[in-house]
């Protein structure tokens, strides 16, 4: 047997030791996922054991070096792992913008001292983070943001607002992207972190169109930052936001293969009888595994450092707009059914809720005209893009 | 998915200089189609194929092909499509070479599709759209053998190929599975006649009348009744490639607009520089790289042997087929007047695309087909 085959069985024997049956039930809705964090309440004894059993391993995140709580495998051996996860309809332990976000970014910027300190909690499901970008003058326009971070000799001192944080009612603390500098706009950008118990922070959820707050309102007023809690150098935030970024339109990509583990298709879901929608749901289902197939080589492509660097740009683009088709053909399938909003055997209104919410795909992290921007620009090269 | 290996890299090297020195559009399409050629290609091209050995791209190393694979061919046919090289590569050494392997007829043909001597197509369609499974030709039996009946369109390259692989009816009837045969028709049988016609991309495709045209049982390709195992796999490794080549012709035609975007100015603008042309380009991207994504899949599918490759075969050729025909629509708009004239390239992409997405299926045969294999 091969070092990789013999990987295999073992991993095989150990999830089979270790995912509890419950987590190998597909996700059903936003309340199955595990963000872990410091008041984190665990839905299960299952779910609490999963993630202490997946992070001693450093399975949580298993291409992180060993010595910062990830397993230290390499790309084949993580590739194993993840399919046989999904052999068994195992659960990711943990979901975190830790590990999509900052972790890559720590991992590239970071002093010593912050990868030991930091990744370890994000790696255990110890912090949950939240992600301060977007401010309301400050939105496509990303680098234009004006909250304010005044260099006070021992401290930073944060002042103004974040908006469109994701789950900052329930995060512990924030990367936060901040204004040091007034002489250059994408030039005077820093990257800090800090807690959101820090006096001076408050959030405010914002309900959407679907029902749901995954969204809040982020507020600094005079929060004291210590001097050492920035990421990269001062004013060098920018160069540290736009590697993250590719990190969440990669991750936001994926949502074009639908969720919860399902079919990639509409196909056997939808079960159209009218022939015009059953034309249109064939011609979304050659979409959908055309891009499934893209989602593969794309990710071989990155993995082989093949793939250009301003690619997630292209598969957010395509990811989303396909996602919102798939809920636009969801509805439609669903006819009136598909209108319920709250009764029980419409799941909560799962489908339209699901279709409004997905609106937002092609707008939270870079719209889908920014992403076009960029593919011209980057990718194309077109002039005075 | 796996990425390509060094070999692979190697062979889309060799394949990419040589279509770009010998199969450009001057030297080739445009010339056999002004001298009005026949045939609508070129021989001397066709032997050069054979001297890289890509006329046995898919035929066994125990014939002394190369005994190489779909993706190998997809890569080749992605350059042939870039460069619009008119060949009868896709027709002779993909798809018809695939229906013959591992029957009789291998040893009669491959030794001369090696060499670039022989041409062979591929007879399927009976009307304007393609439906295999609705053949009709009669064969009847006499004697030892069978006698024809019928007609044929579409025959690519029909009026050149020296072999022909018919597609006919022993038993059942149109829309059966069982019962088709598949034979292989010389060219000079008695009573088979062939109308040669250019199509809109000035390639050549055949209509032949088959009036009692009798065969020996020795050219039945398989089995007697069981035609549609050889007869789908070429159509399965001639779906892929017309999918990898419609990717080159995307790509080519995408090429060819960017250039112009970033040279033509109005209102002492480079065009390039417009946001609406700006995305139009950057959706164009996006469509052109999934595509090919799905044509390497369905090709490694293929390889493989996975029970899934007869799904991303029609995934890809729809797909392929839908980029290919964005692309060529916008490069003829984004180009303007100029993209409207002979003199220009552009139009020549949306001439081939027009022929390469009907051949073995259109968009909407092959969506029909992902729709039946996904089970509604």
């Amino acid at each position: 047997m091969t070092d990789l085959e013999t990987f295999r069985s073992d991993t095989r024997a150990w999830l089979e030791a270790n995912c509890p049956p419950e987590m190998r039930k597909p996700i059903r809705s936003e309340a199955d996922v595990c963000w872990g964090g410091r008041t984190w309440t665990f839905q299960s004894d299952a779910q609490r054991h999963w993630l202490e059993a997946m992070a001693a391993r450093g399975w949580t995140v298993p291409d992180w070096p060993k010595e910062y709580g990830g397993g230290g495998l390499s790309a084949a051996e993580a590739r194993v792992l993840k399919e046989e996860m999904q052999r068994i309809g195992a659960r990711s332990p943990l979901t975190s913008f830790g590990i999509s976000m900052l972790g890559p970014a720590l991992l590239k910027f970071g002093t010593e001292e912050q990868k030991k300190h930091y990744l370890g909690q994000i790696a255990r499901g110890e912090i949950r983070w939240c992600q301060g970008y977007s401010e309301p003058g400050a939105g496509s326009d990303l680098a234009g943001l004006q909250t304010k971070a005044e260099d006070k000799g021992d401290h930073w001192l944060v002042n103004g607002q974040k908006v469109w944080t994701s789950y900052a009612d329930k995060a512990d603390w924030i990367f936060c992207l901040v204004r040091t500098s007034s002489e250059s706009k994408q030039g005077g950008i820093s990257f800090l972190l800090f807690d959101m118990e820090t006096p001076g922070v408050s959030t405010k959820p914002i309900l959407l169109i679907s029902g749901s707050s995954p969204f809040c309102e982020t507020f600094f007023d005079d929060v004291k930052v210590p001097k050492e809690q920035i990421v990269g150098e001062v004013n060098k935030g920018w160069d540290v936001a736009k590697y993250l970024l590719g990190h969440e339109r990669e991750m936001i990509a994926g949502m074009g293969l639908g969720t919860g583990g399902g079919s990639v298709t509409l196909g056997p879901i939808a079960k159209p009888a009218d022939p015009l929608l059953r034309a249109e749901i064939a011609a979304f289902d050659v979409d959908a595994l055309a891009f499934a197939a893209m989602s593969e080589r794309f990710a071989a492509m990155w993995k082989a450092g093949e793939a250009h660097p301003a690619s997630p740009s292209m598969m957010k683009y395509a990811g989303t707009e396909l996602n919102k088709r798939r809920n636009e053909l969801m509805m439609a399938a669903g006819g009136s059914d598909a209108l319920e909003w709250d009764s029980d055997r419409s799941k909560g209104g799962a489908t339209p809720r699901s279709w409004l919410r997905s609106k937002g795909n092609s707008i939270e992290g870079g719209t889908s005209e920014i992403q076009l921007n960029i593919v011209a620009k980057h990718i194309l090269r077109l002039p005075g893009a | 998915m796996s990425l390509l290996t060094d070999d692979q890299k190697m062979l889309q090297e060799t394949a990419a200089s040589f279509l770009a020195d010998e199969g450009g559009i001057a030297k080739q399409l445009r010339h056999w189609r002004d001298i009005k050629c026949k045939d609508g290609f070129g021989h001397d091209l066709w032997k050069q194929f054979a001297e890289l050995g890509l006329t046995g791209i898919g035929i066994p190393e125990s014939h002394d092909g190369l005994g190489l694979g779909a993706t190998e061919a997809a890569l080749v046919l992605e350059e042939i499509g870039r460069n619009l090289t008119p060949s009868p590569f896709l027709t002779t050494a993909v798809a018809a070479a695939r229906a013959i392997t591992d029957t009789a007829h291998a040893d009669r043909w491959f030794p001369e599709i090696l060499s670039g001597e022989a041409v062979l197509a591929l007879a399927v369609d009976e009307g304007p759209r393609h439906a295999p499974e609705r053949t009709a030709l009669e064969a009847r039996r006499q004697g030892n053998g069978f006698v024809l009946n019928g007609a044929k369109q579409f025959v690519v390259q029909g009026g050149s190929a020296d072999m022909i692989v018919t597609a006919a009816r022993t038993a059942g009837s149109p829309g059966d599975r069982d019962g088709i045969t598949l034979f292989a028709v010389p060219k000079d049988a008695p009573g088979l006649s062939v109308d040669n016609q250019a199509l809109v991309d000035s390639s050549k495709a055949a209509r032949l009348a088959f009036e009692n045209v009798e065969l020996d049982a020795d050219a039945v390709i398989g089995e007697v009744d069981g035609g549609w195992q050889p007869l789908s796999r070429a159509l399965a490794a001639g779906s892929a490639g017309a999918a990898a080549e419609l990717v080159g012709v995307a790509s080519g035609a995408s090429d060819m607009t960017l250039d112009y975007l970033r040279q033509r100015k109005q209102f002492g603008r480079l065009i390039g520089e417009f946001q609406s042309i700006q995305h139009r380009a950057a959706h164009l991207y996006s469509e052109i790289e999934i595509a090919r994504a799905a044509a390497f899949k369905a090709a490694q599918l293929l390889d493989a042997g996975d029970d899934k490759a007869e799904l991303y075969v029609s995934v890809a050729k729809a797909r392929a087929a839908e980029a290919a025909n964005l692309a060529v629509r916008e490069g003829v708009q984004m180009h303007g007047g100029i993209g409207m004239t002979d003199e220009h390239d552009v139009g020549l992409f949306m001439k081939r695309e027009a022929v390469l997405g009907e051949l073995f299926g259109d968009v909407y045969y092959h969506r029909n087909r992902v729709a039946e294999l996904i089970g509604y």
